[in-house]
C-alpha cells in the first residue's frame, strides 16, 4: 500500500502531500520534514530507494522517490508494492502532468494544486493503484474540468458578476491610453444621398 | 395587505444584502493569495499574511456565505498543505459536499479528504451525503464519492454503505467498476467481516477487458486471499484462479504493440507486476498451483526486455514469485541466476532490488546465494549506503564456518570504513557471527578487539562482560591476551570499552604481562610502574567514564597482591576515598578498609577469577553465586555486624538495591531463564558488577546496616534439630512448605528447603521462586529442582534457601511466585511472618 504521496521542492517546500493514513497535522509536516532531509541529502547517482524514516511507520516502509529538476516525487509505501513498478508509476505520474499542464514546471503545481490533486485521485485511490494508462487518465480528468467549466458558465454568472463589481478597482483601467502618433481616420464613409 | 408584507421583506433582505457588500469585501482569489504569500520574505512574514487571511476565512464561513465558500476551502487546502492549521474547515468540506453543484463537490471531497480527522461526529454527517452522492445520476460525482469513502470511510461508514460499493462493483461503467473494487478493498480492511459480501461480484471481474478494472480486480483479490485462508482456498479450487490468471499474463506478454497499455515497450507491466503477485500468494505452499504457474513463469523470465526499468520490475516480480512457490528447481537455479545478473547492473536501483531479494531467498536457497558471494561483498565497497546497508545484511546472511575469516576480513575492513550509522549493526553483527562461527579462540579473540579497537564506542554495553568471559576461559592465551590489550591501551584510551576489558585482564592477569612470558609474539618488557602509570592515567584523564575508572581502581587493587609495589597502590587508593564520583569512593574507602583492617584476607579475595560457565546472558548472576559460595565466611568477617554505625553510611549500597521501600529479590532459576530476569538483576547489581568484577563489595552479599525496626531477642537456645516445618503459602492449589535446618558450622546460617507441590489437575510451568528478606538478613537462593510442578501432587519443586542472621532478628520474608498454568501467567507476592522461633534464635 501507497502510506503517502509527497511533492516537495529542493529547498523542502512542500507542493503537494496526500496521506492515505490518518496523521495528525503537526506530525504530517514533520513526515514532510523528515523525508526532505532524508532524500536532499542523496546524490542524483545513488538508487531510488530509502529505508523508511522514523514516523511513517519504521523499517517496513521504504522512500521511492525521483528527483526532476526542482522538484522531488516521493512515494512512502510498504512492502506490498513493487519498488521498480513505483518507480514507473511515479514516471506516468510526471508524465501525465506534463500533458495537462503542457511542459509541467513547479509553478504549475504551486497555483493548480486542486488539479495536480484531481489527476492523482484518478491514478492512485485509497493508496492503491487506479489506473496507470495515461490518456484515460487525461480523459477523465478533462471531462470532470469540462463539467466544472459549464456550471461556472451558467451557476457562476450571478457570483462572477458580483464580484466583478466588487473588484472594479478603478486604478488598474489604464488612464493614459497612449495612442502615440497613430492618428485615428475616420474612414470615408459613403455619403448619404 | 400581503403583498405589502413581501415587499417590506424584500426590501429588508436586499438592505442585509447591501450591507454585507459594504462591510465585507470579496474574498481574494486563489490565485492571488498564493502570489501574495510567494512575496514573503521570512517565515514570519509569511505567517502573519495566513494569519490575516484566515481570519477573512473563518469570518466568511461564520455569515454562511455560500457563493465564496468553494473558494475559501481551496485556499485552506493550500494553506493545510504549507502545514497551517486548517481543520477549522472540516464543517464547510461537508456543507460542499452537500451542494449541489459539481465544482462545489469536487472541492468538498478534496477537502474531507485532506482535512478530516477520526472525528465520528463529522463521519456521520458524510456517510448520508456518500450514500446519495453513490447514487447520482452523473458518474463523476459517483467516482468522487468512491474515491472518498476508500481513501478515509470509517469502520461505521464502511458498514452503513458497503452495499452500495458492492452494486457498483456490478455495474458495466469501467470507471466506477475499478473505482468501487478499490473501495471493495478499503471497506475489507476497515470491516474484514464484510469480505463474504463482495464475493459474488468477484465472479466475472476477470472477464473484463478493461485494463484499469483488471488491475484493481487483482488488488481486491489479493486482499481477499491474504485475508483469509478460506478465501485462498475457495479461489485455488472452486474459482480455478489461476488458469484465469495464466491467461491474462500469456496474453499480456503475448500481444504484441498495443499504444493503449504500452510501456516503454512492454504491455501494461503494472498489471504484469500485479498478477505476478497474486500468483505469488496462490502459489505458495500449494503444489497444483505452482505446477499451473511454472510454464508462465519461465516464459515471462526468458521472454521480457530487460533494456529498461520496466522490463527489469517484471522480472524481478518473476524471480519473488518463483522463490517463493513450490517451484521447480530448474527454474529456481534460473531465478538466482537473473539476480545474479542483477548485481551486475549498473542501475543502482537494480542492483538494490538484487540484494533485498537475495536476502529473502538465503535461507532456502543458501548455496545459490553463496555463489554470488564476491559479487555481494563488492557491493559493501558502493558508495550509495541503502546498496551498502543490503549488502552488509547479506554479507552477515553468508557467513558460515567455511569463510568466516575471508568474510570478517571483509567485514572488519567496512567496518573501519563506513559511516557512523553503520558502526553499531556492523559491530554486533560481526560479534554474533564471531560467537557462532569462530574457528579458534585467539581468532575470536582478536576480532573482537579489532572490533572494540576501530568501533570502540558504537558496540552494545553488553560487549564488554562477554569479552572478559571469552578471555578467561581461554586459559592458555592469557598472557597473549593481556599483552595485546596493553599494547592496545598505550596506543589509545579513548576506546571506553576496549579501556574497560583491558583494565580488568591487566589487574587480573598483571603478573603475566610483567613476567613478559609469551610464545607467540615477541613479548614486550613492562615494569610494575609501567603498568600502574597507565592505570593511574586512566583514572585521572578526562576520557575516562566513571565506568571505566571504576574497572581501573579496581585493577590496581587487584595488582596490589600480584605486583610487589604495594604501598604505592595503598597510596593511589587512599587517594580516591575522597573522589567526588560516589561509586568510586566507593570502592577506594572499600579497599583501604581491606589493606587496613582485613589485610589477612585480602590476597584470598582478590584471587583470579575463576572459570566462568557459558551460558550467553546470565554471566553476571553465575559470578556473583560463586562469589558468594567461595567466601561465605569472609563475606561475614569483612563487615563485621556494626549495628552501631549510622544508617546514612549505607544509603549508596541502599542506593544501588533500588531505595528503602524496596526489598532486594533475589532468585536463581535454572538455565533456561528468561532473559528479563536477568535483566532484574543487572539493574540491581549496577554497571560495575557486570563485569563480573571479583571485588569483594559484590552488593547482593552485602550485609546491611539498616535495622528493620525489629529488635532482637537475645536468648541463646540451643540450636536444635528437629524444627517443625511450616507452611508458607497455600493458594490456587499451589501449596509451599518450608523445612528448616540449622548450620552445623555457623549457626548464623538458617538453611530453610522449600517444597512447593500442586494439587489442581494441570501442571505449573515456569515456575519461579523469589523471596527477599529485611536488610538485616542475607539470603542466598539456590538453583531449584525444577521449574515445573506435576499435578495432583505428583511430585515438587524443591529449592534451598541459606539465611544468614547474624543479629539473630526475627525471621521475616517475602516472597514472589511466577508461573504459568493452564496458559495464562500467574504472579503472587505473600508475606512469610509465621517462622518457628527456632528457625532464627
Amino acid at each position: 500500500m501507497i502510506k503517502a504521496i509527497l511533492i516537495f521542492n529542493n529547498h523542502g517546500k512542500p507542493r503537494l502531500s496526500k496521506f492515505y493514513e490518518h496523521y495528525t497535522e503537526d506530525t504530517e509536516q514533520q513526515i514532510i520534514r523528515e523525508t526532505f532531509h532524508l532524500v536532499s541529502k542523496r546524490d542524483d547517482n545513488v538508487c531510488n530507494f530509502l529505508e523508511g524514516g522514523m514516523l511513517i511507520g519504521g523499517s517496513d516502509n521504504k522512500l521511492i522517490y525521483r528527483h526532476y529538476a526542482t522538484l522531488y516525487f516521493v512515494f512512502c509505501v510498504d512492502s506490498s508494492e513493487s519498488e521498480l513498478g513505483i518507480l514507473d508509476l511515479i514516471q506516468v505520474f510526471v508524465e501525465t502532468l506534463d500533458k495537462c499542464f503542457e511542459n509541467v514546471c513547479e509553478l504549475d503545481l504551486i497555483f493548480h494544486m486542486d488539479k495536480v490533486h484531481n489527476i492523482l485521485s484518478e491514478m492512485v485511490m485509497g493508496g492503491m493503484v487506479l489506473e496507470t494508462n495515461m490518456n484515460e487518465i487525461i480523459t477523465q480528468v478533462d471531462a470532470q474540468n469540462k463539467m466544472e467549466k459549464s456550471e461556472a458558465g451558467i451557476a457562476g454568472a450571478p457570483a462572477r458578476a458580483v464580484s466583478a463589481v466588487k473588484n472594479m478597482n478603478l486604478p488598474e483601467i489604464p488612464r493614459n491610453i497612449n495612442i502615440g502618433d497613430i492618428s485615428i481616420k475616420v474612414p470615408n464613409l459613403p455619403s448619404f444621398k | 395587505m400581503s403583498f405589502l408584507d413581501a415587499g417590506i421583506e424584500f426590501a429588508f433582505s436586499f438592505d442585509q444584502l447591501y450591507d454585507r457588500l459594504q462591510s465585507m469585501p470579496a474574498p481574494i482569489r486563489l490565485r492571488e493569495l498564493i502570489r501574495t504569500i510567494r512575496t514573503a520574505r521570512t517565515q514570519a512574514e509569511e505567517r502573519e499574511m495566513i494569519q490575516k487571511e484566515c481570519a477573512a476565512i473563518r469570518s466568511s464561513f461564520r455569515e454562511e456565505d455560500h457563493t465564496y465558500r468553494c473558494r475559501n476551502v481551496a485556499k485552506l487546502l493550500y494553506m493545510h498543505m504549507l502545514g497551517y492549521p486548517a481543520h477549522f474547515g472540516q464543517l464547510e468540506c461537508l456543507k460542499l459536499i452537500a451542494s449541489q453543484k459539481f465544482t462545489d463537490k469536487r472541492i468538498g471531497y478534496l477537502g474531507a479528504m485532506l482535512l478530516l480527522d477520526e472525528r465520528q461526529d463529522v463521519h456521520l454527517l458524510m456517510t448520508n451525503c456518500i450514500k446519495n452522492d453513490l447514487n447520482h445520476s452523473t458518474q463523476y460525482v459517483q467516482g468522487l464519492a468512491l474515491c472518498t469513502l476508500g481513501c478515509m470511510g470509517s469502520a461505521e461508514m464502511c458498514r452503513d454503505l458497503a452495499g452500495e460499493v458492492e452494486k457498483l462493483l456490478k455495474t458495466s461503467n469501467s470507471y466506477l467498476r475499478k473505482k468501487a473494487a478499490l473501495c471493495a478493498v478499503h471497506v475489507i480492511r476497515k470491516v474484514p467481516e464484510l469480505m463474504e459480501m463482495f464475493l459474488p461480484a468477484t465472479k466475472n471481474l476477470l472477464s473484463e477487458k478493461n485494463h484499469g478494472v483488471l488491475h484493481t480486480s487483482v488488488v481486491l483479490l489479493t486482499e481477499m486471499c491474504e485475508r483469509s485462508p478460506d478465501m485462498l482456498a475457495h479461489f485455488r479450487k472452486n474459482e480455478k484462479l489461476v488458469p484465469q490468471l495464466v491467461r491474462i499474463l500469456k496474453n499480456l506478454i503475448m500481444s504484441g504493440y498495443s499504444p493503449e497499455h504500452d510501456v516503454s515497450g512492454i504491455s501494461d507491466p503494472f498489471l504484469q507486476v500485479r498478477i505476478l503477485r497474486l500468483l505469488r500468494i496462490l502459489g505458495r505452499n500449494d503444489d497444483d498451483s505452482s505446477e499451473a504457474m511454472n510454464d508462465i513463469l519461465a516464459q515471462v523470465a526468458t521472454n521480457t526486455e530487460t533494456s529498461k526499468n520496466v522490463g527489469n520490475a517484471i522480472l524481478y516480480e518473476t524471480v519473488l514469485t518463483i522463490m517463493d512457490i513450490k517451484s521447480e528447481s530448474g527454474l529456481r537455479v534460473l531465478a538466482i541466476n537473473i539476480l545474479g545478473r542483477f548485481l551486475l547492473n549498473n542501475d543502482k536501483n537494480i542492483r538494490y532490488v538484487a540484494l533485498t531479494s537475495l536476502l529473502k531467498t538465503v535461507q532456502t536457497d543458501h548455496n545459490a546465494v553463496q555463489r554470488h558471494r564476491s559479487t555481494i561483498v563488492d557491493c559493501l565497497k558502493d558508495l550509495d549506503v541503502s546498496i551498502k546497508r543490503r549488502a552488509m545484511e547479506l554479507s552477515f546472511a553468508l557467513v558460515n564456518g567455511n569463510n568466516i575469516r575471508g568474510m570478517m576480513k571483509e567485514l572488519l575492513h567496512f567496518l573501519d570504513s563506513c559511516d557512523p550509522e553503520f558502526k553499531a549493526d556492523c559491530a554486533s553483527g560481526i560479534f554474533l557471527a564471531a560467537e557462532k562461527y569462530a574457528p579458534s579462540k585467539r581468532w575470536h579473540i582478536d576480532t573482537i578487539m579489532r572490533v572494540l579497537t576501530t568501533a570502540g564506542s558504537y558496540v552494545r554495553d553488553d560487549c564488554v562482560p562477554n569479552l572478559i568471559q571469552l578471555i578467561t576461559n581461554s586459559v592458555e592465551i592469557h598472557s597473549y591476551t593481556v599483552q595485546r590489550l596493553y599494547k592496545a591501551l598505550l596506543d589509545d584510551i579513548s576506546q571506553q570499552p576496549l579501556v574497560q576489558v583491558s583494565s580488568w585482564c591487566i589487574g587480573e592477569y598483571g603478573d603475566l604481562l610483567v613476567s613478559g612470558q609469551c610464545e607467540e609474539e615477541e613479548p614486550i618488557q613492562v615494569t610494575e610502574d609501567e603498568v600502574l602509570d597507565v592505570l593511574e592515567g586512566l583514572l585521572a584523564s578526562n576520557l575516562s567514564s566513571p565506568v571505566t575508572r571504576g574497572y581501573a581502581l579496581t585493577a590496581v587493587m587487584k595488582l596490589s597482591t600480584r605486583f610487589s609495589s604495594v604501598n604505592r597502590i595503598k597510596k593511589v587508593v587512599s587517594v580516591y576515598g575522597s573522589s567526588i564520583d560516589v561509586e568510586l569512593q566507593q570502592r577506594a574507602v572499600e579497599y583501604n578498609a581491606l589493606f587496613k583492617k582485613y589485610d589477612h584476607m585480602r590476597s584470598a579475595l582478590l584471587e583470579r577469577m575463576p572459570i566462568m560457565e557459558k551460558t550467553a546472558t546470565n554471566g553476571p548472576t553465575e559470578m556473583v553465586q560463586t562469589n558468594g559460595e567461595a567466601e561465605p565466611s569472609g563475606l561475614e568477617s569483612k563487615h563485621p555486624p556494626s549495628i552501631t554505625q549510622p544508617a546514612s553510611q549505607a544509603n549508596d549500597l541502599l542506593d544501588l538495591l533500588g531505595g528503602n521501600d524496596v526489598a532486594p529479590v533475589i532468585q536463581t532459576t535454572p538455565a533456561a531463564k528468561p532473559a528479563s530476569a536477568g535483566g532484574e538483576l543487572l539493574d540491581l547489581l549496577g554497571d560495575l558488577s557486570l563485569s563480573g568484577d571479583p571485588a569483594p563489595q559484590v552488593p547482593v552479599s552485602q550485609p546491611s546496616f539498616l535495622l528493620d525496626g525489629v529488635s532482637s531477642q537475645p536468648l541463646f537456645n540451643d540450636v536444635a534439630a528437629g524444627i517443625p516445618p511450616m507452611t508458607a503459602y497455600n493458594k490456587n492449589g499451589l501449596k509451599i512448605e518450608f523445612t528448616f535446618e540449622r548450620s552445623n558450622t555457623n549457626p548464623n546460617i538458617a538453611i530453610i528447603t522449600i517444597h512447593a507441590s500442586n494439587h489442581t489437575e494441570t501442571e505449573m510451568t515456569n515456575f519461579v521462586f523469589q523471596a527477599a528478606v529485611p536488610k538485616t538478613f542475607q539470603l542466598q537462593l539456590l538453583s531449584p529442582s525444577s521449574n515445573v510442578i506435576p499435578a495432583l501432587n505428583q511430585g515438587a519443586v524443591t529449592q534451598v534457601i541459606k539465611i544468614l542472621n547474624p543479629q539473630k532478628h526475627q525471621l521475616r520474608m517475602r516472597i514472589k511466585l511466577t508461573y504459568t498454568h493452564k496458559g495464562s501467567p500467574l504472579q503472587d507476592l505473600a508475606e512469610v511472618n509465621s517462622f518457628p522461633p527456632q528457625s532464627w534464635q
